[in-house]
Order: structure tokens, then sequence, then C-alpha cells
């Protein structure tokens, strides 16, 4: 079994900075984190490893502090990492991001074939959710969004069957293998990474792939240029105003409860509480 | 340096793109019902397809859909693409992005639009890597420039910090997916008059990768985006036993139990309660809001509602401050005894359309 996981690393607090030149996030000097859902898609690759042996590969895409991810993740079971940087990758959106993705799994295909690429269903910072199905599509293999479940994965007879997470229920679909896997935080309960990982790590040194390692000669696909959207603008949402606020007491629960009931039930709290006339057409 | 420069500058020019014409809304279905976000957005695209003089068509993929063509044209379609097939009867991803990818090289809109739901994300990704073209994320506002027909696609980013305006000015069509429950539905004209087109899949079912065994529908109805009353808890409540009292309260009031990320993340609560940028944006008649401090992720998930109540000790909390009224107090003896209030209410006759007629109309709905 060889599950690739492509992770993303992403800014952990409020702290949001643009370039008010390129309207671009400066991630540069913010702390960062591996991405929440992509924590439970390293945690389902190393369970599927632990229960099928075999190896799991980290890929990410990103500017040289993004090596602290991928020891993230080989901290938490991982056997080996990559980091696909290169000063042309800057400015991808999700199409030329999953272009770069895509040399990369092809690559990582070539040193030992995979089984299945798993990613997070979305990422803090760009919320889109585009990446893994951009990148399957570019593979030309079957993507199952939003999963909440792997039910039965079956390597010997290249098939997986999932749960997903969809409008107005649970989807349990069937799909062929190799495929590609976004995770829901309900897949799995995250584990803490071990002693013996946790020395691995930090002495971990991720390979680094630039545009030349992955046979990217056309620069056309990638960064800025390969990018069909651009941010033209940003800014600070306006609150819509809101009326002021009247504070009712609540060290009285009961009375309380009666303002309550009033206005929830369409009467003003200020007037008296019996006000029976109001409403009872319904 | 200077490469990025003249990569600039070639954004900056927007090609002529005089082949491609119309706005197009991808219809989402299941079991041919259309998902509310499908004719919510036919409404903001026949707003801009008016500005700019084009018209708006619709996408129906699926098996026996004729119907919904039909709805299309009655919510505002003037062209509706059908692609009938019994290889559409569930949702596919490679199906249904090869659907719909051939009938943007086939026909050449300007626009798509999809609804930002698990479906519409799922699809849309997939078509806007195979007709290699832009796509902007979960759109809350959206317009149009006359000059060349720019789409400016809007988007909360970093939890609602933000707004960012997404532009694709080299490629066409220009694609969005888009917030459910933020544009209304525009109004039904059942004698509205529209083409309807028939168009082939081009795939054959042993072509398809997958296959769809089951669909297992949520037992605890959970339609945040559809209720006229929001009860929602976070972190105050300390656990998932308090929910218990929400979904009393709720049932009270014919609401839908809401939650906040935190609640949500500590497995209190399903995720699909989640209201809230990473979870559903809702705008409510009324939200009451237990125990949510108001993250700024929350808030913009929910400040639209028409009223808002918020419960909480902390008098500081920001939700407090937003809310219409603010309770100082503890949620755990109010709840229980705001419900048998309602309850109480009830039983002695007042009105089972609480806060119907009081408040204004709501648009979405209506």
């Amino acid at each position: 079994m060889h599950a690739v996981v492509s992770i993303k690393q992403v800014p952990d607090t409020a702290e949001v900075r643009i370039d008010p030149r390129t309207n671009t996030m400066i991630r540069t000097g913010v702390p960062s984190i591996v991405n929440p859902d992509d924590r439970h898609a390293i945690e389902e690759a190393v369970r599927l490893k632990e229960k099928f042996g075999g190896r799991v590969t980290v890929v990410t895409m990103g500017p040289p502090q993004a090596r602290e991810a991928l020891r993230e993740a080989i901290s938490y079971g991982a056997d080996d990492a990559i980091l696909c940087s290169d000063r042309r990758f800057a400015g991808a959106d999700t199409l030329a991001t999953s272009y770069a993705l895509w040399k990369a799994v092809l690559k990582i295909a070539e040193i030992e074939p995979i089984d299945l690429v798993l990613c997070g269903r979305q990422a803090l910072d760009g919320d889109t959710g585009q990446v893994p199905p951009g990148l399957a599509t570019r593979l030309g293999w079957p993507q199952l969004t939003s999963v909440l479940k792997l039910d039965e994965v079956d390597f010997a007879g290249r098939s997986i069957q999932v749960h997903r997470a969809v409008e107005g229920g649970v989807e349990i679909v069937k799909s062929k293998l190799p495929c590609v896997i976004t995770c829901t935080r309900e897949i799995n309960v995250l584990r803490y990474a071990t002693f013996p990982n946790m020395v691995r790590a930090a002495r971990y040194q991720p390979s680094l792939w630039d545009k030349t390692d992955l046979g990217i000669d056309d620069e056309s696909q990638i960064g800025l240029r390969g990018s069909p959207t651009i941010v033209s603008k940003v800014w600070a949402p306006l609150r819509r105003q809101r009326g002021t606020t009247q504070v009712i007491d609540g060290s009285d629960p009961q009375e309380a409860a009666r303002s309550l009931a009033r206005i929830l039930m369409g009467e003003p709290a200020e007037e008296a509480p019996v006000v029976a006339e109001r409403g009872t057409d319904g | 340096m200077v490469e990025q420069q003249a990569a600039e500058r070639d954004a900056d020019q927007v090609p002529e793109f005089a082949d491609h014409r119309g706005i197009w809304v991808y219809v989402q279905q299941r079991g041919g019902v259309a998902a509310p976000v499908s004719w919510q957005l036919l409404g903001v695209a026949r707003q801009m397809a008016q500005e700019i003089g084009v018209p708006v068509a619709s996408i129906v993929l699926g098996h026996d859909v004729a119907h919904l063509a039909k709805q299309a044209v009655e919510y505002g379609a003037d062209q509706v693409y059908v692609i009938d097939d019994p290889v559409l009867e569930s949702y596919r991803t490679q199906a249904y992005a090869h659907g719909i990818a051939g009938l943007i090289q086939r026909h050449k809109p300007e626009i798509v639009l999809y609804g930002s739901t698990v479906q519409g994300r799922d699809v849309a990704g997939a078509v806007a890597t195979l007709v290699r073209t832009g796509l902007a994320a979960d759109a809350t506002e959206l317009s149009i420039e006359q000059e060349g027909h720019l789409l400016h696609a809007s988007r909360p980013d970093f939890g609602g910090k933000l707004m960012s305006t997404i532009l694709c000015k080299r490629h066409r069509p220009q694609m969005a997916t888009c917030r459910q429950g933020v544009f209304p539905v525009p109004p039904r004209d059942p004698k509205r008059k529209g083409e309807v087109i028939p168009e082939a899949l081009g795939l054959r079912e042993d072509e398809v990768l997958t296959q769809v065994v089951e669909f297992v529908p949520e037992t605890r109805h959970v339609d945040l985006s559809n209720a006229e009353i929001i009860i929602s808890g976070g972190r105050g409540l300390g656990g998932p036993k308090a929910f218990d009292m929400l979904f009393d309260l709720a049932e009270s009031l014919d609401a839908v139990v809401g939650a906040s990320r935190a609640a949500v993340m500590a497995g209190w609560i399903p995720y699909q309660h989640q209201v809230g940028q990473t979870g559903q944006t809702v705008r409510p008649k009324i939200y009451v809001a237990c125990g949510i401090s108001g993250a700024i992720q929350h808030l913009v998930g929910m400040q639209d509602s028409d009223v808002i109540i918020a419960i909480n000790t902390d008098p500081e909390a920001p939700m407090l401050k937003l809310a219409d009224y603010a309770i100082v107090g503890d949620m755990f003896q109010i709840i229980p005894a705001l419900t048998q209030e309602l309850r109480a209410m009830r039983q002695n006759g007042h009105s089972e359309n609480a806060a119907g007629p009081a408040l204004e109309n709501d648009p979405v709905s209506a």
C-alpha cells in the first residue's frame, strides 16, 4: 500500500496581513500549522499503513518554511515528505497549484506506484476545496470528496468503498483504485505523535523538488502566470448596522424566560405579559 | 522580477471573448429534486444578464429530469441545456463533470455559476480543470462590469475577517461557486417561456469508475438554510449532553439546532449543524445564540438574521454586543424555563407560527 497525502501549511492565527501591491497574503512571519483537515488525512493514511503495511508519502507545495509542516507530518507517522518549492510557483491559484501537485504525484508514482491520494476537505485559509478535484481530474482518477469513513478497502481487488457527507445525508460510493479522497474531520480521531516519530521528525530533511525536478518546462501553467484567477481587491467587510441592544437581566431565570418567550412569540418584550391578540391567526 | 511584472501586465489585459456569451447556472439535483441554491442563483444571474444584455441559461443533468428544465424556465432561464441519461441517475463527479465540460466547450458561455454545496464544489473543481479556467470559491456577492463583462465574485476569506474579490480576466467561462441562502429566490412564473435544448452525454456506464451504492438520508432534520428560527449552542454548553436542552427548546418552536465551530470541533454535535464561515451561512427570522461568545467566523455566518437573541454569562461576549436582545445569565436555568413557558403558551392557544406576523418577510423563504 502506498498512500500519498497532499497537505497545506496554513497561517495559524487571526494575524492576517495582505501585501498591498499584489493583494496576496503575506505568509512570512505568521505562525503556521498543518491545515486541520489535512491532519485527519495524514492520520487516515497512517491508519491504513498500520492495517495493511506499506508507506505514506506526504507532499506539499509552498515556500521553504513549509518544511515545518512536513516535519510535523513525519511526527504523526508519515514515512517520506516532499516539498515542492520554487519561486516560480508563487502566486498560484487552485488551477496552477493542482498542476504542480499533479507533476509531483506523477513523479512520486514513478518511484513507487500509488494506491490513493488523501487530502483534507478544505484549507482553513482559502477554504476552496478545489485543489483535490483539480488533482484528481488531471490524474484521471476518481475523486471522493467529503469522506466520513473508509468502509471497505481492497487493495488486491483495486477498489474502495467510502461514506461521503453530502446534502441531506450520507452517500455510500464504491470506486476503483487509485483515487483521490478528501477527508472530513469525522473520519478519525487524531492521535498524538509518538516519541520515536517526534525524534525522527526533528532530524528529518524533506526532499526539495523545484520546477526542474518536477519536469515542468511550460511556465505558463504555474505560479501567477498559470493562474486564471486574481484577487483584485481585499477589504474588511462592513457589518450590517444593527439597532441598539436591549439587555435583559437574567438573574431571575423565570422572569428572563417569560420575557424571551414573549419576544419569540413576536411580542415586544416591554409589553404586558398577556397579549393574546397578536399572532393568533396561525 | 521582470517576469513577474510581465505576468501582472498580462493579467491586466482582458482579451476579446466575443464568441463566449451568456450566463449559465448549474441546476443541482438529487432524485429529481432541485437544491434551492439552483433557483437562488438564477435570480442573481438574471439581474447580471439584464445589465449586460445577454441570455441566461440553466444546465440540467440527470435521468428523467424534464420537469426541472420546466422549473428552470419558470425561475428565469431563457434556455435550458438538458442532458438526460441513465448514466446520470446518481451524481458522480466524472460523469457530471464530463457532461458540463462538453456543454461549455460546445456552447461557450461567458459565466457559469454553481452552488458552493458539497456537490457544487465537487463538480465545479473538476470542470474548471477540464476546461482550464478560473473558479472562485464560495462567493457571497456577485456583480458584473459592462466593460468586458468581467464577473466580480467576492467572498469572505480567513473566517470572514476579509472580503476578497476574485476576477478571471484571461479565461472563459468565468466560474464561481456561490453560497446558498445568500441570494433570494426569484419569483416563479408558470407562464414563462423558454427554450429546452436536449444534449448528449457521450459517456458509457462502463467508462465510469465509481458507483453509488446507497444514499442514507439524515435522520435528524438539519435544514439550517431554510429554518425560520435557529437555536444555536457553543462552547458555553460545556458538553454534548447540554444540546438536548437546545433540541427541546427547538422542538417547542419548530426551530432547527445550530452550533458554533467550537462545539462541532469538540465533537458535541455533527458538522451538519455548524453555522459560520466553515459551516453554513444562515439568515433566519430569529437566531438564538446560547453560550456562543461570537468569534468572527461565527458572526459572519449569522449576522444577517432578522433578530438575534444571545444568552451568555459573560457580558463582554461579542455576541451579546451584536444581539438585539442580550440576556446575561445562566442558560442552564433560563432555557428549560423558556421551553416550559413556550409549551404553556402554545397550549393556551398562542400562535403556532412563532414570530411570523411580527417580523418582516424574509425573501429567501418567501
